[in-house]
Order: C-alpha cells, then sequence, then structure tokens
C-alpha cells in the first residue's frame, strides 16, 4: 500500500484527477447558478431571441436600419461597425507608423527626434483618454451652416464629415469588392501557374484593364431608378441632406486609433529596417545601386519580413482596442451587446456571441497575415539581428 | 613650406559627432533646418498657449474668453474633485498620503536592493495595507469610507496596486502551470491563458462587474469594485505569465539539471534557480506589462467607476466649466504621462543595463 502512494506516477495522476475534477465542479456550479438565476428572473435560455426585434435605437450602422429590426440583424450590424473601424484604424495605423518608423531610422537627429517625440507623446496616454479627446474636439467643430467645405463636394462640421455617393445598390458594391479582392488573390496564383511567361504578362493586362470595366457595367446595372447617379450632401435648413455622413464617433475614434497604433507600429517598423543586416546594404552599394533602389529594394523587402509577425500582434490589440468606442457612443458590437443583454436579459446568449466573433475575428486577422507571411517568406533566408 | 606649418584644427567630438548627425550633406542640411524651424513653432506654440497667455486661477476665469491660451482656471477650481473624486471633503489628506505611500511602494520595488521574492512580498503587502487602511480608515479613530467613495488618482493607483498584487503570484503559478510536465495540467492553463488573451480586457470587466452575478454563489460574488479587479488581474496574469514563460524557456536545460543532481527538490529548483534566472531574462517585458497595465486602468471607467479619467470629465461637467474640455483632458494626459513615461523609461534603462550584463 505505501508503495502505491509513494509511487510518483500515481500520486501524479491522482494530482491531475483533483485539479481536473475541481475545474469541473467549478464549471458545474456556474451552470447550476446560472439556470437558478434565470429561472428567478423567469428568462427562457436559447437562441431565438434572436428573431424578436429589438425596439431600441442606436448611433451608426453601414447597412440601412429600423429599429424593429430583428436581434440577429442588430448585431451583425455590429460585427460590421466593429469591422470597419478596425480596418480603417488599422490602415491609418499603418501608414502613420511606416511614416514614424523611417523618421526614427533617419540619420539626422533632429528629424528622428521628431518620431522619437510623437511616439512618446502618443504612446504613454491611455488610448481612450486620445478617444474622449479627438471626439471633444471633432464634435465641437462648426455648425453645419459654417462647415468648412471642400469646392462644396465635401463637408465637415460638428455633426459629422459629409461627403458624395454613388447611387448604387449595396449588393453590388459588395460584389465589386469580392471581384477586386478574388482578382488580386487569383493573380499570385497564375503566376505560379504560368511561371512567368509572357502569356501571364498578357492576361495581367487585359485583366487590369477590363477590371475597371466590368466594375462600370456591374454599378450600372445596380442604379437606383429614378435617382441622380452621385448623391450630393447640400445643406438644408438645420443639417446636410443626401452623401454619405461619417459621424463625429467614427471619425473620432479612426484618429486616436491611428495615432495611438500608428505609435506602436512605428516602433515595430523602426525594429524591422534595424534588424536589416549591414552587409545586405553594402551589398547594394558595391553592386552600384543607388540609395533610393536599396531603400526600395533590399532593406523595405527585408524589413517587411522581419516585422509581420508581430505586426499581426498589433493588429490584433487594435482590433480589440476598438471595444472603447462605447465610452463615446459609437455602436460598435461590444456597445450593440451590452444594450441587448440590458434589454433582452439574454446574458450568457449574447456573451458567447460577443466572445465568439472576437475569437473569429482575431483568428482570421491571424490567418491572412500568417499566410501573407509564409508566401512572402525568402527560401532558406532569415533575417539575423 | 613644411606640412607642420599649418596643424589640422582641433575638431572636439561633440563637433564632428554634430556635423555627422545633423549637416552630412546639402540635403541633410535642409532637413535639419527644416525640422528646427518646425520644432521651434510647435514648441512656442505649446509655450505661448500653456505659460504665456494662459489664465491661471480661479478667480480669473472671466478673463478665460479673451485669452488665447490655456484657461488652467478649471483646474485651479476642480481639481480636488479630479484627484480625490467623491471622497469626502474634511478626509482628502488621508487619499494624499494613500497614494504617496503607494507610490513610494512602487518606487520602491525598481531598487534592485528589494529583488527577492520575500522584501518585495513584505514591501507590497506592507504598502497595500496602509493604503488601504488610511482609504477604508475604520482602525485609529479614522471613519469609515466605503469604495463606492473611492475616487480620481487613489482608485486608479489603487486598482493598479490591487491588480498588480494579485496578478503577478498567479502569473507566476500560471507560467510554471503551463509548462508542467503532467499534460493535464499544461492543457488546462493553456486553455485559461489562451482565453483571456483573445478577448478585449473591456469583455473580461464587463463580464466581472455585470455578468458574474448570475454566475456565481452570492457568498462568492462580493463587491463589483473587487469582482472588476480579480477579472482584471486575471487578464494582467494570462499576458504577465507568457512573459514570465519565455522567460522560463530561454534558461538552458543544465540549470535545472544541475539542481536535480544535487538532490534539490521541484519548489527548491523553482524558486533557486528557475524564477530568478526568467525574472531576469525576460524583466523589460515584465515591466512593459505593468505599463499597459496602468493606462488600462482607464478602462473601468466604462463599467462605471469614479477613477481618474471619469472624476476628470465631472470636472468640467457642470456649470462655467463646460467649455473646458481639451485643459482638463491635457491634465489628466500628463498625469498619466508622468506615470506611464516613467515606468517606460525604467523599463527602457533596465534593458540597457541587462544587455551589458551579458556581454
Amino acid at each position: 500500500m505505501t508503495s502505491i502512494l509513494r509511487s510518483q506516477k500515481v500520486r501524479e495522476v491522482f494530482f491531475q484527477a483533483l485539479v481536473l475534477s475541481v475545474v469541473a465542479a467549478l464549471l458545474v456550479m456556474m451552470v447550476v447558478n446560472t439556470r437558478a438565476s434565470l429561472e428567478a428572473q423567469s428568462l427562457t435560455t436559447g437562441f431565438g431571441f434572436l428573431e424578436r426585434s429589438t425596439g431600441w435605437d442606436f448611433s451608426f450602422s453601414v447597412l440601412p436600419y429600423s429599429i424593429s429590426d430583428t436581434y440577429r440583424k442588430t448585431i451583425l450590424i455590429g460585427i460590421l461597425n466593429t469591422l470597419l473601424l478596425g480596418f480603417l484604424g488599422i490602415f491609418f495605423a499603418t501608414l502613420i507608423g511606416i511614416v514614424i518608423g523611417l523618421i526614427r531610422t533617419s540619420k539626422n537627429a533632429l528629424f528622428s527626434m521628431i518620431g522619437t517625440v510623437y511616439v512618446e507623446t502618443f504612446r504613454n496616454v491611455p488610448l481612450i483618454l486620445q478617444a474622449l479627446f479627438w471626439y471633444a474636439i471633432v464634435s465641437h467643430l462648426p455648425k453645419p451652416r459654417a462647415a468648412y467645405s471642400l469646392a462644396d463636394t465635401v463637408f465637415l462640421s460638428g455633426r459629422g464629415l459629409y461627403f458624395p455617393v454613388l447611387n448604387i445598390a449595396l449588393w453590388s458594391v459588395a460584389l465589386m469588392l469580392i471581384l477586386f479582392i478574388g482578382w488580386l488573390v487569383f493573380l499570385p496564383w497564375l503566376r505560379e501557374k504560368m511561371q512567368h511567361s509572357t502569356g501571364y504578362y498578357r492576361v495581367r493586362n487585359i485583366g487590369w484593364l477590363l477590371l475597371p470595366l466590368i466594375m462600370i457595367g456591374i454599378g450600372y446595372f445596380a442604379r437606383i431608378p429614378e435617382t441622380p447617379l452621385v448623391d450630393m450632401p447640400a445643406l438644408k435648413g438645420l443639417n446636410f441632406r443626401g452623401g454619405m455622413r461619417m459621424p463625429p464617433e467614427l471619425s473620432a475614434l479612426i484618429i486616436a486609433i491611428a495615432l495611438y497604433g500608428g505609435a506602436y507600429i512605428g516602433e515595430v517598423v523602426r525594429a524591422g529596417l534595424m534588424s536589416v543586416p549591414k552587409g545586405q546594404i553594402e551589398a547594394g552599394f558595391v553592386n552600384g545601386l543607388k540609395p533610393f533602389h536599396i531603400f526600395s529594394r533590399i532593406r523595405l523587402p527585408l524589413a517587411i519580413r522581419a516585422v509581420l509577425p508581430s505586426l499581426t500582434n498589433q493588429y490584433v490589440q487594435l482590433m480589440k482596442a476598438t471595444t472603447i468606442g462605447i465610452v463615446i457612443g459609437f455602436s460598435d458590437l461590444f456597445m450593440i451587446i451590452s444594450t441587448s443583454i440590458n434589454q433582452s436579459g439574454q446574458t450568457l446568449e449574447l456573451l458567447a456571441i460577443l466572445m465568439g466573433s472576437f475569437l473569429v475575428i482575431n483568428l482570421g486577422i491571424a490567418f491572412v497575415m500568417n499566410t501573407i507571411n509564409r508566401k512572402m517568406a525568402l527560401k532558406g533566408y532569415e533575417v539575423k539581428g | 613650406m613644411s606640412e607642420t606649418a599649418y596643424p589640422a584644427p582641433p575638431q572636439t567630438p561633440f563637433a564632428t559627432s554634430v556635423r555627422k548627425s545633423l549637416f552630412s550633406s546639402p540635403l541633410d542640411c535642409l532637413v535639419t533646418v527644416v525640422c528646427a524651424v518646425l520644432l521651434c513653432l510647435l514648441l512656442y506654440h505649446l509655450v505661448d498657449w500653456a505659460f504665456l497667455s494662459s489664465i491661471w486661477t480661479e478667480e480669473d476665469e472671466p478673463l478665460c474668453k479673451e485669452a488665447s491660451g490655456a484657461c488652467w482656471s478649471v483646474i485651479d477650481a476642480r481639481h480636488r474633485i479630479i484627484f480625490f473624486g467623491l471622497f469626502p471633503f474634511e478626509e482628502h489628506w488621508r487619499s494624499t498620503v494613500a497614494c504617496i505611500v503607494m507610490i513610494a511602494t512602487i518606487v520602491a520595488s525598481c531598487v534592485p536592493w528589494f529583488w527577492s521574492g520575500l522584501k518585495l512580498s513584505v514591501l507590497w503587502i506592507t504598502g497595500f495595507a496602509i493604503f488601504y487602511l488610511l482609504m477604508h480608515g475604520g482602525l485609529f479613530g479614522l471613519s469609515v469610507i466605503t469604495p463606492e467613495r473611492w475616487g480620481g488618482l487613489a482608485l486608479t493607483i489603487f486598482i493598479f496596486a490591487a491588480v498588480s498584487l494579485i496578478g503577478m503570484p498567479l502569473s507566476i503559478v500560471l507560467a510554471l502551470g503551463r509548462r508542467s510536465r503532467l499534460p493535464v495540467i499544461a492543457r488546462l492553463v493553456g486553455l485559461f491563458i489562451d482565453f483571456f488573451r483573445s478577448l478585449p480586457l473591456l469583455t473580461i470587466l464587463f463580464t466581472a462587474a455585470v455578468i458574474t452575478p448570475f454566475l456565481l454563489p452570492g457568498w462568492l460574488q462580493g463587491d463589483k469594485l473587487y469582482r472588476v479587479i480579480v477579472g482584471f488581474a486575471i487578464f494582467f496574469a494570462a499576458y504577465q505569465a507568457e512573459n514570465i514563460r519565455a522567460g522560463l524557456q530561454a534558461i538552458p536545460a543544465g540549470q535545472d539539471e544541475a539542481g536535480k543532481t544535487l538532490g534539490l527538490n521541484y519548489m527548491q529548483r523553482v524558486t533557486r534557480i528557475q524564477l530568478p534566472q526568467a525574472f531576469r531574462n525576460s524583466l523589460p517585458a515584465i515591466v512593459n506589462q505593468f505599463v499597459i497595465t496602468f493606462k488600462e486602468t482607464s478602462i473601468v471607467t466604462i463599467v462605471g467607476f469614479f477613477e481618474i479619467l471619469a472624476s476628470g470629465s465631472a470636472a468640467f461637467g457642470t456649470g462655467k466649466w463646460t467649455h473646458h474640455y481639451i485643459e482638463v483632458y491635457v491634465f489628466i494626459g500628463l498625469i498619466y504621462f508622468i506615470f506611464v513615461f516613467s515606468l517606460s523609461r525604467y523599463g527602457a534603462y533596465l534593458e540597457k543595463k541587462l544587455r551589458v550584463g551579458h556581454g
């Protein structure tokens, strides 16, 4: 008996079983408690509520919506809003980050100091404070009557940014987008397949010519009847009518995420540029390349490959950071879900949707970035520090 | 004429470095001049706005309309709200002393002399106990002030300190658990860490504040503030555990084997061999996580706590102060900046120092 107790293996198995049963007991306790509290509030569990209409309004939507929409559609709008904010924020943050990374690696001490000041300013203040700050600035812009305008087509006021759009159906925009992305994915595949032959370049050039024509065709068929082709914003009474409106909540969040993310991405880009071995650059000089070509053909491509993993990390972080939109009332997924929980009481289901959506979005970013990383990786070459 | 007649002008290393870094080519000169002009303009406008054309006292508030600079009157009038929130006015000294004690604790833990498990634990538990005693009261004739009335900077520091105090030991347990030889433990801990890392902090805080009352029996719920702190601490620990794990993985296997040969048991090997080296290896990343955590304390404002960001918004929320939001935001931003910047500089200093040590 004592020999069994002494055996390390037996003790290990016993210990693991104990931990497993404690975890299981905790989970069971949570489920029991949840059911009890749900019964106390006489709520039904399950996802049936998704088909009920919500009956409440929210601030911004990429799709047309009404307060009689179902929970399913409202949550979908929340996801689309989060994606829109995330992608625009990440896009501008990347642009700023590249510029800041270049400035920071400049040999000119004063020039690189500007980059340092930028990074230290925007990285050391909480994002949520920056969002509040920009929201205060953007929403205190002049009233629509005194709006800043660009050739009377784009207007910037405290109510938001108004710009002209085409009067075409939404499905056609989606179709064009799919077509364009499909073409971009198809090209590298075709190049691989046709092995850089002349035929490939012919197909590519014809494709680039045809693509806009096809898009114009789709747009023509998808015109909303009895409306002008271009919907221009114009001042009617106290506010603008027509065109597309970017509300101050969205612009403030995009500015905040772009500036904050730009500081972080700038550091990533700088690290990437510094990680390119000196020998590579010297080899470029020896071969008589101009400084610009050394940068664009040697330094930048190697740096991009070096930073992709940490860039993925930053993108995921920025995507998660979009949830702070609630603090200035932007109806992103988090805000929609928390309002839904307040209104419908379907706490656990909605929480599961929220967590599941973020998991899928983040895994999606990681998947896309890892695919790019794999495709771009140079065979048998590793950037060394 | 001999060549020695014209000795080369003595060139100080400083002048050389200036010429090299600022005026190495005509283009470089142009860039330098343009940057200098831009920086001077920026600096001039900043100084002008903040100091030269600004209004400083509460009594001078009527002058703010004409002034082109900042209206610091709002800070003069409302700084107590920003720093103390709803804390009773006559007890503000307690909040102040508590903050100073906690900041002193944080600064002290940056001194290498304190870097041992025992000393750090004693330091932090003492510092935290004094902080809590001063804030909460109930002993030595101090009146009781419940956490609902805590606010401002003190609440921010309290959340940061409590999250660190709970999160740090938890992160060590998680890091060791993930590297455990026992498959069930390693998998469970791995799942736990990855789950919490994949979620936005706000989701976790929201769950802790609003949804855990559904999940937990009454006796386990506790106050909303403590639930949020525990949720935050778990989130912090999930990230910190990965930093510590990276440090653990960088230790050569021979170190642990040497410990085994000497007959040390698991606990001795962990506390004497593995953890000291792991902390040394990933100290910059660990400090960086504290930096991020300090900034993220601002998110608790969304789940309804009156920390410095919320109390700042309250400071310009009423009457004549509604137009002075920029001054308040800049002021709060400056407070965050002082904390976060000094912590991150300290991290950078450590990184440099440790790199020298490794040779």
